[in-house]
């Protein structure tokens, strides 16, 4: 039985993850890191699906057989908190850039 | 930029900005609330920035003045959990009650009456007001010097 | 009004981290006094909590109900519920204790920098973090408080923006902690796809160990092993603690100690009727003696002061992974638990708070030299015992602890932990005591070159550093000297509640349901 959301679910988290592992661009990590938290808020969000169902608001609903709506607050939460994560990562490579000229991670400051 | 997007900027901010408290104030009644309500509106900022350049967005919405509603925004918010602190924290004593929002709803099916909710329209208030100060922030502070 | 008390812990925090810009911007000083006014505060509600819950039994907090321990009026549980038991009361009190001492010495140690309120602002926002995730009930409300915990961190770590390598290093550590996060985020999708459930006490009566439940516990403590520092995934560890300022290594150390709790609380309490825990209590014991080894192996070379320490931090540990995880491991068998388990145990979450009080001496220390020369190279450093006394005996005191000799609080807990382990298993206690013997090696050889030997002739003029940041390192050693002579009032008073807490989960799960 294929059930594409999930597949898709499991594509984007390699994604991300192959990405963050063998690419040597910053922007190239922060874009792996948004992919990755992509995959997993979609993962939440198709946890919550029923067969048939509406969305879960009471206003003007058709009919009572709704979704789960406990995750989609919890997948709300999460996309809030990636934001903050990726605003802050940006800020991070603009100084980066200022003090080293360059965005490879191949060039770095810190010794070992 | 162009005349084009210039004009069309001043044309399309009023509807964006409306749009925006629309879907902050009806926040328990239709899907959005104060987060997505106040991305809506630091779109506007963000559209600001890229038609007519940082310094004329940052010359009447200073960056201390933003600051200053953030703050505001979210020691709100914290200040409204106290009030209910006669139960516990966050009590939702509002609701079902007569007063400011407080009109009595059944379980199940309804139109979607404004006048509900107790405390939830309230703190979706001071939540969309703080994303929108923060995130209009993080834009302008992370824009180049020079257009 | 304290049946309140375990919300206003995690509320009071952040409302005075939102109000510090406000008190920047009408005076600095205002600004002090309103930081340690708040701390102070915090401090005193923590005690009230730890009176009560020590003393009597597991308090709950339901957000949002008609009164307080209304956790479940359908027969499960629902609304966020906030739950102090002995250990939760444990580490509050050495997290919030620590921010105090923190914040006195940061005042004469910032305030030549230009944004000084958003540093005190942040250091409040880690507080309220650490505090929730200590107390939180259910498995959602540890995630947001572990990320709220690492952004706050990210911000500190980055603080000296004039510097190309703390800019990379805080780089380096939010990409582990966001994957980290993402990890704990997929498996609390896996269990309440399976159980409908988001509440520890609720899914730990329900759980019935799928195979999807196995990949969840893997998952859980991948994640929260990327946030304490346990080899193999220590690798931002020197980073971050090296290029932060001294005081920020210092709360770090606590706020990766709070993820080492959570990993705890996933092994004793959520999975608490795992049949076979043998194998998760050795996973937790290799990591534990590789953590050790490659930590003290890899400090002896550094030349950088702080890094140094940090690479101990690392090696301590894998001494609090080893106690605990030698508990775990016996758990089933009666016999031997009540033989040399629960002592295990308690020398583990002993060395939990020691780490917390004698490597934050250490750290300050460090902070102390660097304010003063300016310097973090050792090589460059030499003969400062002279001009800085009161700084050359607190790092006397502070590495004597760290490589457990008597009668400093170091020997204490880690006695407790030789005699259990010796008894487990010999040839994991002989590795603990060779580790010890490297670590004060490589200490003597840190105060042999930066405090002893000749002085450098741009170093000839430098002064005592100033009383507060003075007050602060005498306060943390007269609880090493304390705790070291009479350890046996706080074993029986804090420790073993504590340790006996982890092991009878049951109490937890009944305070809810």
């Amino acid at each position: 039985m294929i059930s594409f959301p999930f597949i898709t679910v499991i594509i984007l988290i390699s994604m991300g993850f192959f990405a963050l592992v063998f690419k040597k661009n910053l922007l190239k990590l922060v874009m792996a890191i948004h992919i990755m938290a992509s995959g997993v808020n979609l993962f939440l969000i198709t946890l919550g699906y029923r067969q048939g169902g509406v969305a879960p608001i009471f206003t003007n609903a058709p009919n009572l057989n709704m979704v789960l709506p406990t995750v989609q607050a919890l997948t709300l939460t999460s996309i809030v908190i990636n934001i903050a994560i990726v605003a802050l990562m940006l800020s991070l490579i603009i100084l980066i850039y200022h003090h080293c000229g360059s965005l490879d991670t191949r060039k770095r400051k810190l010794k070992q | 930029m162009s005349k084009i997007v210039k004009t069309i900027t001043s044309l399309v901010s009023l509807p964006i900005i409306v749009f925006g408290l629309y879907i902050i104030s009806h926040g328990h009644l239709t899907p959005g609330g104060g987060f997505a309500g106040g991305a809506i509106i630091a779109t506007f900022i963000t559209l600001l920035a890229v038609a007519f350049g940082k310094e004329i967005t940052g010359r009447n919405l200073s960056k201390q003045l933003l600051l200053l509603s953030e703050s505001l925004g979210i020691l709100t918010f914290i200040i409204l959990g106290f009030f209910g602190l006669s139960s516990t924290f966050f009590y939702n004593f509002l609701a079902n009650s007569g007063e400011i929002f407080g009109r009595t709803i059944l379980f199940g099916l309804n139109p979607g009456y404004i006048n509900s909710g107790g405390m939830i329209p309230l703190m979706n208030l001071a939540v969309g007001l703080e994303v929108f100060s923060a995130l209009s922030l993080i834009i302008l502070l992370m824009s180049k010097e020079n257009d | 009004m304290l049946e309140h008390c375990l919300v206003l812990l995690i509320a009071v925090p952040l409302l005075a981290a939102f109000f510090t810009p406000l008190a920047h911007k009408i005076g600095e000083k205002l600004r002090n006094w309103w930081v340690l006014f708040s701390l102070v505060s915090i401090q005193f509600l923590v005690l009230v909590l730890a009176k009560n819950v020590i003393g009597g039994d597991i308090q709950v907090y339901t957000l949002g109900a008609e009164f307080p321990s209304l956790t479940s009026p359908a027969g499960f549980p629902i609304r966020i519920i906030l739950e102090a038991d002995a250990i939760a009361v444990f580490m509050a009190l050495i997290s919030v204790f620590a921010a105090l001492v923190i914040s006195i010495y940061s005042l004469r140690f910032i305030e030549k920098y230009k944004s000084t309120d958003k540093y005190y602002a942040l250091l409040l926002i880690l507080t309220a973090g650490m505090l929730g995730l200590i107390f939180s009930g259910d498995m959602f409300t540890m995630f947001v408080f572990l990320e709220l915990l690492s952004i706050a961190s990210c911000g500190l770590i980055a603080f000296y923006v004039h510097r190309g390598e703390s800019l990379e290093a805080a780089f380096k550590y939010i990409v582990i902690s966001a994957v980290a996060g993402l990890m704990i985020l997929f498996s609390v999708g896996f269990l309440y796809a399976q159980y409908g459930l988001l509440n520890i006490a609720a899914i730990s009566s329900a759980l019935e160990f799928t195979f999807l439940d196995i990949v969840a516990l893997v998952f859980l403590v991948a994640g929260f092993a990327m946030k304490c520092g346990a080899v193999p995934l220590h690798l931002w560890v020197s980073d971050a603690y090296g290029e932060a300022p001294a005081p920020i290594s210092a709360i770090l150390v606590i706020a990766s100690q709070v993820s080492l709790y959570a990993l705890f609380r996933i092994s004793f309490t959520l999975f608490g009727a795992l049949p076979l825990k043998e194998i998760l209590g050795w996973l937790v014991i290799i990591f534990g003696v590789l953590s050790m080894f490659i930590g003290v192996t890899m400090a002896i070379l550094q030349t950088d002061i702080k890094r140094l320490m940090a690479y101990h931090a690392v090696s301590q540990t894998g001494y609090m992974l080893l106690g605990v995880g030698v508990g775990l491991a016996v758990i089933g068998n009666t016999s031997a638990l009540d033989a040399f388990g629960i002592t295990a145990m308690e020398g583990g979450v002993f060395h939990i708070m020691n780490h917390a009080i004698y490597q934050g001496l250490l750290f300050l220390t460090a902070g102390a030299i660097i304010y003063r020369t300016g310097t973090k190279d050792l090589n460059k450093m030499g003969g400062l015992a002279k001009a800085m006394p009161f700084t050359a005996i607190f790092f006397l005191l502070g590495s004597f602890a760290i490589s457990g000799l008597p009668p400093l609080n170091g020997f204490a807990s880690k006695l407790l932990i030789y005699e259990s382990v010796f008894r487990f298993s010999p040839l994991l206690s002989i590795i603990a005591i060779l580790v010890s013997i490297l670590t004060l090696a490589s200490f003597v050889k840190v105060f042999y070159l930066a405090f002893l030997g000749s002085t450098p002739a741009k170093f000839q003029k430098i002064k005592e550093v100033p009383k507060s940041m003075g007050l602060a390192m005498g306060i943390l050693a007269l609880f090493i000297v304390l705790f070291g002579l009479f350890p046996n009032i706080v074993v029986d008073g804090l420790v073993s509640p504590a340790a006996r807490a982890l092991i009878e989960q049951f109490q937890y799960i009944n305070a809810v349901l």
